[in-house]
């Protein structure tokens, strides 16, 4: 089928092809003519990839040259439509892409060369599957005659990305790279995005071949399911008006589904006046500051989410897939529920747990064939029974689960993040935070507060540490007024340091607010509550002096070390015009509460010394 | 359901669960016929750790380019099911058909048994072979070469049959399955 429309489009070639051809601008003496050939035929492997982003909406790309993507870098030079990112590492450009996918809901696009190139994005990529971040890779492969023999930088691209990718091609004919190039995008944004990698040949990039518009692309192949079926709908919708103790359950499929998503669910959400808890991947589906907003679930989540999730009678999981982190022990998880599982990937369905009503769909189709059933029918939540619901609710969340002991000596990792909060409101541009991975993360997805989506990047399922300030450039770029802070731990922040030279090169003011306790935060925590407090190898001995670092890539720094002097360092920090670092130097015994120790149930957590106890003759 | 040992508690990751029991399916599988598609697929039973009993992939399908594959795999219920979805959820894969549990269905192996021997022994081959309407396609004075066609169990009866008799070599195809009646695997998801 592909075929035959390949021939159709060559044999009548549609004047439409013509309208978008990057050329036009740098040929423009002979642009009519020139654009005719151009489009159709007389291209090179890399003009008709430079043609396809183009077409596919691609605006700015993140990567690194070498040797076996050079006439892509070629062409790149010779066009304006595609901003290029040079990154210092191509785990970077991945990371960036993410960024840069999750801030603007579109295709995230990275570009690197054969060998260390692409087996340096692995991590990357990985990343982006685990978290479902539609991102499309181009990797550069030595020439086709020379696949297979261990020729200079060359690695078996698609065997090693087979497993970290949604789908991967390897492109030996010109004449498929086209129409390659449009399903890597179409399949990394349908369904359950996901990262694509497509591998190119060096002499695929010089060979002559004709392009092929997307329009003219065969898609069919992979058409997944977003329409929910909607006798399951009314199922779902009749389980929750008989609810007592029902709870929103919701996670990134939100957040994937787009802003229309996140408004419906507020929608949803408000009219049954039902409470909501969200995972890592979900805050800014639904405003945190809200009174239905629990706040995050799982092992650093709530102690009033938590157990919401484990009295609930009817739970309702909007786009989360009951990842290990949030279910805690499984035999234990929620015991007494019914629960519906509503995501776009049917593998997810009962993959974990076992649900009685699975519906394969988009979340914002489930949303809004659920708003129009509870309309119809004129549902109303029971009154006495939400009432006591969520008068239990507010007894649980009178523990105060996220209480610290305050200090006016020292830096708490929560008050800095308070301070931080509270800077961010003042703020008129747009505010959009990344993390790294660990106590920090933790303590972020606690403490700061989320107002929509697509504002809060972060590596859930991988838990790359590094990925918070790559990413902050991938959003930056996309949106290069706003404020993009990232929240960094000391150990973190060093696995991909080398892009504040990125950030100093393409001006991009990111702000990095490290939360320094020296210490690799989160393995110290266990090894202190599980190992016997035997500090194996997480105390970061030599950390550089962050100022001075970021003076030294050309960026600016600022160290604070008393609570006093938090307030007006975070207000110079949201001042600078240049990648910033802010070094908080915070108290080093500080540990992530509440928590539930592995195995243990959601009704198990542990709390800080601080929060009260529940008093469990409330119950 | 959970098993508590020391070590589990101190692990980030919770307790293993006890596994309920394991039983064996048929899955039919149709892909495009393209480069990579059964590392695809047969990775992802490695990497999920998902066990295959026996796999026969051929193209069945020369217009489309398109190719059966069958699967013989083992799990349990649950995993089962995430096997069938798994496969679903792969670019190249149009549709999987879980035979075992999609009515009646007719499996056929075929092997090449290699049996040397001499005297008694080469007579005994000979007639077992007959029984089990198995084919000379090779002689020499030292050996004979066997086809046999049949379900998984009966090639396994003769195998084990003509082992005393000599047997030397076995090449076997893997499971191709069919389902009976009307209904048809097809393209389209």
């Amino acid at each position: 089928m592909a075929t035959q429309t390949r021939t159709k489009a060559q044999a009548k070639p549609k004047i439409k092809l013509v309208k978008s051809a990057p050329a036009s601008k740098v040929q423009k003496a002979s642009a009519p003519i020139r654009q005719m050939v151009y489009d159709k035929k007389n291209l090179t492997g890399a003009e008709i990839i430079i043609q396809a982003l183009v077409d596919n909406g691609v605006d700015t790309i993140f990567g690194y040259p070498g040797g076996a993507v050079l006439p892509i870098y070629d062409a790149l030079f010779q066009q304006k439509k595609i901003k290029h990112v040079l990154v210092r590492h191509e785990q970077a450009a991945l990371h960036a892409a993410e960024g840069y996918a999750r801030s603007t809901g579109k295709v995230g696009c990275a570009l690197v060369t054969s060998g260390p190139g692409a087996t340096n994005a692995v991590t990357g990529l990985t990343d982006a599957l685990l978290d479902s971040i539609p991102v499309v890779c181009f990797s550069g492969q030595v020439p086709t005659f020379l696949i297979g023999t261990d020729a200079f930088q060359e690695a078996d691209t698609t065997g090693i990305t087979r497993q970290c990718t949604k789908q991967n091609y390897l492109v030996k004919d010109v004449k498929n790279l086209a129409k390659t190039i449009h399903e890597a995008f179409h399949v990394a944004k349908s369904g359950r995005p996901g990262p694509v990698v497509i591998d190119l040949p060096k002499d695929v990039q010089f060979a002559p071949g004709s392009y092929i518009s997307p329009e003219n692309t065969d898609l069919s192949r992979y058409q997944p399911r977003t329409q929910p079926d909607l006798s399951q709908i009314e199922l779902a919708v009749e389980m929750m008006a008989s609810a007592k103790r029902p709870v929103f359950y919701t996670g990134g499929g939100v957040i994937n589904s787009g802003t229309e998503a996140a408004r419906l669910l507020t929608e949803l959400v408000q009219m049954t006046g039902f409470p909501l808890t969200s995972t890592l991947m979900g805050l800014g589906a639904y405003p945190t500051r809200d009174r239905q907003h629990l706040g995050m679930l799982g092992m650093h989540g709530t102690y009033e989410a938590n157990w919401a999730m484990h009295d609930c009678d009817v739970m309702v999981n909007i786009g989360a897939r009951f990842d290990d982190r949030v279910t805690g022990r499984l035999d234990a998880f929620s015991p007494h529920s019914k629960k519906i599982h509503i995501d776009i990937d049917p593998s997810s369905i009962n993959k974990i747990v076992r649900v009685e009503l699975g519906i394969v769909s988009d979340s914002v189709e489930a949303l809004r064939a659920m708003i129009a059933v509870w309309k119809k029918r004129k549902y109303k939540a029971d009154a006495t029974a939400m009432k006591q619901w969520w008068a239990q609710i507010d007894k649980w969340r009178s523990v105060q689960c996220l209480s610290y002991k305050k200090s006016d000596t020292i830096i708490k990792p929560q008050f800095a993040l308070e301070r931080l909060q509270a800077a961010l409101d003042k703020e008129k541009r747009e505010v959009f935070v990344s993390t790294e991975v660990g106590q920090h993360q933790m303590w972020a997805a606690q403490f700061l507060k989320f107002e929509q989506p697509n504002h809060w990047m972060t590596s859930g399922g991988l838990g790359t540490m590094g990925y918070g300030l790559p990413a902050a450039i991938g959003v930056q770029m996309a949106h290069p007024n706003a404020l993009v802070v990232d929240v960094a731990g000391d150990a973190s922040i060093l696995m991909n340091i080398q892009e504040l030279s990125t950030a100093v090169q393409h001006k991009l003011p990111v702000k990095i607010f490290i939360l320094n306790n020296q210490w690799m935060g989160m393995v110290k925590q266990w090894q202190e509550l599980l190992h016997g407090e035997r500090y194996s190898s997480s105390y970061t001995e030599s950390l550089p002096d962050f100022v001075k670092l970021a003076d030294a890539y050309g960026g600016i720094g600022f160290r604070v070390e008393s609570p006093d002097d938090l307030d007006r360092v975070i207000k110079e920090m949201m001042k600078t015009d240049r990648v910033t670092i802010v070094d908080v130097c915070v108290d080093q015994k500080e540990n992530c509460f509440p928590m539930i120790p592995s195995g243990k149930a959601h009704n198990e957590m542990i709390l800080s010394a601080d929060a009260k106890k529940f008093d469990k003759t409330l119950v | 359901m959970v098993r508590q040992s020391q070590q589990d508690k101190k692990s980030v990751y919770g307790a293993a669960p006890v596994q309920d029991p394991v039983s064996s399916h048929t899955l039919a599988v149709i892909v495009d016929n393209e480069p990579g598609v059964l590392a695809r697929v047969i990775g992802l039973f490695s990497g999920r750790g998902y066990n295959i009993e026996s796999l026969t992939v051929a193209e069945t399908d020369q217009t489309k380019k398109q190719s059966r594959i069958t699967i013989v795999c083992s799990g349990t219920v649950h995993v089962i099911e995430q096997i069938h979805h798994q496969l679903g959820r792969l670019v190249p894969v149009h549709r999987v058909s879980n035979l075992t549990l999609e009515g009646t269905h007719i499996e056929r192996e075929l092997a090449l048994l290699k049996v040397c021997g001499v005297k008694d022994k080469r007579i005994e081959a000979l007639r077992i072979a007959d029984i089990f309407r198995a084919r000379v396609v090779d002689s020499t004075l030292g050996s004979f070469v066997f086809e046999i066609t049949g379900t998984t169990e009966k090639v396994d009866a003769f195998v084990d049959l003509m082992k005393p008799l000599g047997l030397c070599e076995i090449s076997r195809t893997g499971v191709a399955a069919i389902s009976r009646g009307k209904e048809i695997v097809c393209d389209g998801k």
